[in-house]
């Protein structure tokens, strides 16, 4: 099976800025992937990168197999804060696409209008912000993508519109067996439908990989006071904290931890992400000590 | 038909919540033989999960022999899990009478049931 992304040293400067540093990673074909990170991070920059509307300064990326190609059908991409035509109705909305998209699936699209209750000779720029999404999304979907791009779709959305999103999104996904990107802060929701997950801090990727995958193998080990150094091998350390008596660790282990003196916890995807975000901000922190 | 559900907080793999729903509804009769499941699509465009959840979900299901996946046409029950109406009464008397017996002995709820859990546990690693 072809991967849905791949990149090898993707690099991307604007100007003297780097907003995403050798990143290198392979995101298997239909999978619904999360990407998190804090602000700033290069989420946003990824994917404009996947969908071809920026240009790697240097390294590699391929999309479905391909170099990424603005424009493509084979990818629909719905940019931060759900854009739309404010002036244009939904039902010009929907012909603007039947006419720029030559694969475009107007049965799909009625389908789902009509599903999520929007009114056709509403205006967008009248629509809730949930409608809005949701328009976006039937947009881009119908365009029948193999790979679906989103970036943060329910960031501005109430509790209820987000979920009427994402079962939406699922459905789609269910139905056509598309592959979805997908950034967000929400890791709650990241949770529940993603099964791959991407965590990038200061434009690097910190960890990428299956979600059943790494809920296995990252822990919470709680003990007497040690040195990580001597867990051994095969563990890596993420996130280190101690007192004067006790070491907390977030370990990525394939072996299990067999040490009795350790508690051994098991952490959710929430607990995982935040161990990696906050190492990266701690490391960050050490090196603007060194400086001074 | 039944509705799955899904606590985020629970701490149980979300695949394994719906396997655990499943059981739970042939254990109680909601469920019975012939009895269709939603499809994968019904399921996540209710509960907004990742599609791969579900079919992971019905695949162990079909493994244990509990449901079968007819192409086409859906995921039928095929067994029921022992409805425990009938059968278990004289069990369900006896452990009545157990209780009881805890109480009057001056056992409160939590030590009740951490008394049942540990023998449960002992027994079961005694068998296993």
């Amino acid at each position: 099976m072809t991967s849905a992304l791949e990149t090898a040293g993707l690099t991307h400067r604007y100007g003297r800025r780097t907003a995403l540093s050798d990143c290198t990673f392979d995101v298997p074909a239909g999978r619904v992937v999360g990407l998190v990170g804090p602000n700033g991070a290069g989420k946003s920059t990824l994917l404009q990168l996947a969908c071809g509307l920026l240009a790697p300064t240097a390294g590699e990326i391929r999309v479905l197999g391909a170099r990424p190609a603005s424009g493509s059908p084979r990818v629909g991409f719905v940019a931060q804060d759900t854009p739309v035509y404010a002036g244009l109705t939904v039902a010009e909305h929907l012909r603007m696409g039947a006419h720029l998209n030559p694969s475009w699936d107007s049965g799909l699209a009625e389908r789902r209008v009509s599903q999520v209750g929007l009114d056709r000779a509403q205006k967008a720029g009248k629509l809730s912000g949930g409608q809005r999404a949701q328009l976006a999304l039937t947009v881009a979907a119908a365009k029948r993508p193999d790979l679906l791009l989103l970036d943060e779709p329910v960031a501005a959305l109430d509790p209820l519109a987000r979920r009427a999103f994402l079962q939406g999104l699922m459905e789609f996904t269910a139905e056509q067996g598309v592959s979805v990107i997908m950034s967000s802060h929400l890791v709650a929701d990241l949770e529940r439908v993603c099964d791959y997950l991407i965590v990038l801090c200061e434009s690097r990727v910190r960890v990428a990989g299956d979600v059943e995958e790494l809920i296995a193998t990252h822990h919470r080990l709680v003990g007497p006071r040690r040195d990580p150094a001597d867990l051994g091998g095969g563990r890596a350390v993420v996130e280190e904290s101690h007192t004067d008596v006790q070491s907390t660790l977030i370990v990525r282990s394939s072996a299990p931890i067999d040490d009795p003196s350790w508690q051994v916890d098991r952490l959710d995807l929430e607990d995982i992400v935040l161990a990696y975000m906050s190492e990266a901000a701690a490391g960050r922190l050490r090196v603007l000590e060194g400086q001074r | 038909m039944i509705e799955f559900h899904l606590d985020a907080r629970s701490g149980v793999a979300p695949y394994m919540q719906l396997i655990q729903q499943v059981r739970h509804a042939l254990r109680l009769g909601v469920l019975n033989e012939g009895d269709k499941l939603p499809t994968v699509k019904e399921v996540v465009a209710k509960v907004a999960i990742n599609p791969n959840t579900v079919l992971k979900a019905y695949r162990e299901l079909e493994y244990a022999g509990l449901v079968s996946a007819r192409p086409g046409l859906g995921t039928f029950v095929t067994r029921t899990l022992g409805n425990d109406s009938v059968a278990h009464q004289p069990l369900r008397k006896e452990l009545e009478r157990w209780l009881t017996e805890a109480r009057a002995a001056g056992l409160d709820d939590e030590s009740i049931e951490a008394l049942f859990l540990s023998t449960f546990r002992r027994f079961s690693e005694a068998r296993a």
